[in-house]
């Protein structure tokens, strides 16, 4: 090795701070959010907090969880995350496998699934497609138009075709039928991959924020993510349902922060955790191939 | 990986559809979720779009209402906040395209440069976070910091200057879009160069090290044109995202006092359709929208494929 000319040295320290900088950026925003969620009023409102809570407090989280309107967004967040993500994960699976093998018409269909990547109907006729079969103020909104998606079947038949020929053609021979060879083959070998697909559809799900908004005439039956976009955004405080006295002792400015927070808490939770996952995913949704 | 079963394919001959229908219906049964619901909401609202051609009234439906041909789409230009929007989104669009290119580059040649793995390792995960959080969550955040009490304006008074209501100015909701679209997604668009840079064959640099080259020359000799197929894929295929400023983001962002400078062809067609009651009219301008897309996608795919062999499928 050359010995690091002093040039070299000064470039490292400089580098590895703007970077440490750069990082520090995407993290900071939140904990100023997380930090005003747990001062009082006064210092929230002052804007005295940066990234330290001033006067902690754990009222906003208190009045949140408190508001039953919350918790029953969240409620319909989870389940529409969890069956969104089974049902979407059955379409694209079964889909995935059966266009990962060489069949008649293969070719036709694979281009008649990419083209709903390239080009759609668009706001208005979605709508009234959706409408018209009876999805307005209907649960299954959240879960069956947007069930299939090209882009993560093709990231599934990827993931099959990528698993070796010799051990389906030897269960095909032994008898097994192409669903034994889905269900005990091809499934348990790619188990990784599904999971970081699921993942994203998980995450996906958790996010989405339209729909609520678009065909529940309610705010009663939005998911977390559309409530806190008419609270957030829209400034709609009737449903933060505080009353007079407590919205005096309270500042709107916490609990907006604690909702916010809350919103982004189970991505947060699970991130560090599944963080392989999450890097494998986005480099497959890039890459592609 | 694709081209790997095409010889035994055409030594097999070809079935006749009966014995195919036999031998594979298990695939047919398989494939029927998806092309039913590919059918029910991805194609049949295409034949929807047939209202941008007519004076759609919702009593009359689809098949009732009256045919006005193109008068739709001479309106959008026509109208001085369509022709704004399309002019905003342009605008929008490019400037996240642009960034969107050059920052991620810039910042995985920098992150290569960090030796101490744990370091890299810590950056990368701070990094991709914003990425999965919802515009909705980084909107309420924005609003926030960026708001008359928020965390920017006390810096802007500690230093005695004026607040600024920051997302009321029409002059700089444009940047605001742009500089928070690009902290949200440099360390999701970093990853694939990243990936691209541990791809390099190592020796490369051995060789140019014993040569005398030093890491700027390096980076510049062997990294750079190690990822350029990478950089052209990418660049290409952002070419079809040319009309789409982020319908999530401006949303939740924007306001009557920014319309002007923030208003995008997404947000315009849900305000006028959905807000205003001009079907039609708004659906019109969607189809614009998408048709151009889809012409841009096309040529971006060929043109990704003739350059560097990306294929979608």
């Amino acid at each position: 090795m050359r010995r690091t000319s002093l040039s070299r040295k000064i470039f490292v320290v400089c580098n590895t701070a703007f970077l440490i900088i750069m990082a520090l950026l995407c993290i900071l925003p939140l904990v100023n959010l997380f930090a005003i969620s747990l001062s009082g009023k006064a210092a929230a409102n002052s804007g005295a907090v940066t990234f330290w809570p001033v006067d902690f407090t754990l009222m906003a989280y208190e009045k949140t969880f408190n508001n039953n309107n919350f918790i029953r967004s969240i409620l319909i967040s989870v389940a529409r995350t969890a069956l969104g993500t089974f049902v979407s994960m059955f379409v694209i699976t079964t889909a995935g496998y059966a266009l990962s093998k060489d069949f008649r018409g293969r070719t036709p269909l694979m281009w008649f699934f990419v083209f709903t990547m390239l080009f759609g109907g668009g706001l208005i006729p979605s709508y009234l497609v959706n409408t018209s079969l009876g999805l307005k103020n209907n649960f299954l909104v959240y879960i069956i138009p947007g069930a299939f998606s090209c882009y993560n079947l093709i990231l599934i038949m990827n993931f099959f075709k990528s698993i070796p020929k010799a051990l389906e053609e030897a269960a095909l021979i032994d008898g097994a039928s192409f669903f034994t060879v889905l269900w005990r083959i091809f499934l348990p070998l790619s188990k990784a991959g599904l999971a970081t697909v699921a993942l994203f559809i998980m995450v996906g799900n958790w996010n989405e924020w339209f729909t609520g908004i678009l065909y529940m005439s309610d705010t009663k039956n939005y998911p977390l993510a559309s409530f806190l976009q008419v609270i957030v955004v829209q400034g709609n405080q009737q449903d933060l349902a505080l009353d007079p006295t407590s919205a005096a002792a309270m500042s709107e400015r916490t609990i907006k922060a604690a909702q916010v927070f809350i919103g982004a808490l189970p991505i947060l939770l699970v991130y560090p955790f599944l963080q392989k996952y999450f890097v494998t995913g986005l480099v497959m949704g890039a890459v592609k191939e | 990986m694709k081209k790997g079963n095409q010889p035994i394919k055409n030594m097999v001959a070809k079935k006749t559809w009966k014995q195919e229908v036999q031998h594979n219906w298990p695939l047919y049964v398989l494939l029927l979720p998806s092309f039913v619901l590919a059918i029910v909401f991805c194609y049949i609202p295409m034949g929807g779009l047939v209202m941008a051609f007519q004076n759609y009234k919702p009593w009359l439906g689809i098949t009732g209402s009256e045919f006005v041909g193109m008068e739709n789409f001479k309106q959008i230009f026509a109208f001085k906040e369509s022709y704004q929007a399309i002019i905003n989104t342009l605008i929008i669009a490019v400037s996240k395209i642009v960034l969107g290119l050059i920052v991620p580059i810039v910042m995985a040649l920098l992150l290569n440069e960090v030796s101490h793995v744990g370091l890299k390792k810590g950056i990368q995960t701070l990094v991709y976070l914003p990425h999965f959080l919802s515009w909705v969550t980084v909107a309420g955040m924005l609003r926030d910091i960026l708001g008359l009490d928020g965390i920017v304006n006390g810096v802007l008074k500690s230093f005695g200057m004026d607040p600024v209501f920051f997302l009321g100015e029409a002059g700089m909701f444009r940047q605001i879009a742009v500089i928070s679209d690009l902290w949200k997604g440099f360390g999701f668009g970093m990853i694939v160069y990243l990936a691209a840079i541990s791809n390099i064959d190592q020796s490369l640099y051995e060789a140019a090290e014993m040569d005398g080259a030093n890491r700027w020359q390096q980076t510049i000799y062997i990294t750079l044109p190690g990822i350029m197929s990478m950089i052209i894929v990418m660049a290409t295929l952002s070419l079809g995202n040319v009309l789409n400023a982020g319908f999530d983001q401006i949303f939740n962002l924007y306001s009557p006092l920014t319309y002007s400078t923030g208003d995008i062809i997404d947000t315009y067609v849900y305000r006028q359709s959905l807000v205003n009651g001009q079907y039609s009219f708004g659906t019109a301008v969607g189809l614009f929208k998408s048709g151009i897309g889809l012409i841009l996608t096309v040529i971006s795919y060929r043109i990704a494929y003739k350059v560097a062999g990306y294929r979608i499928f």
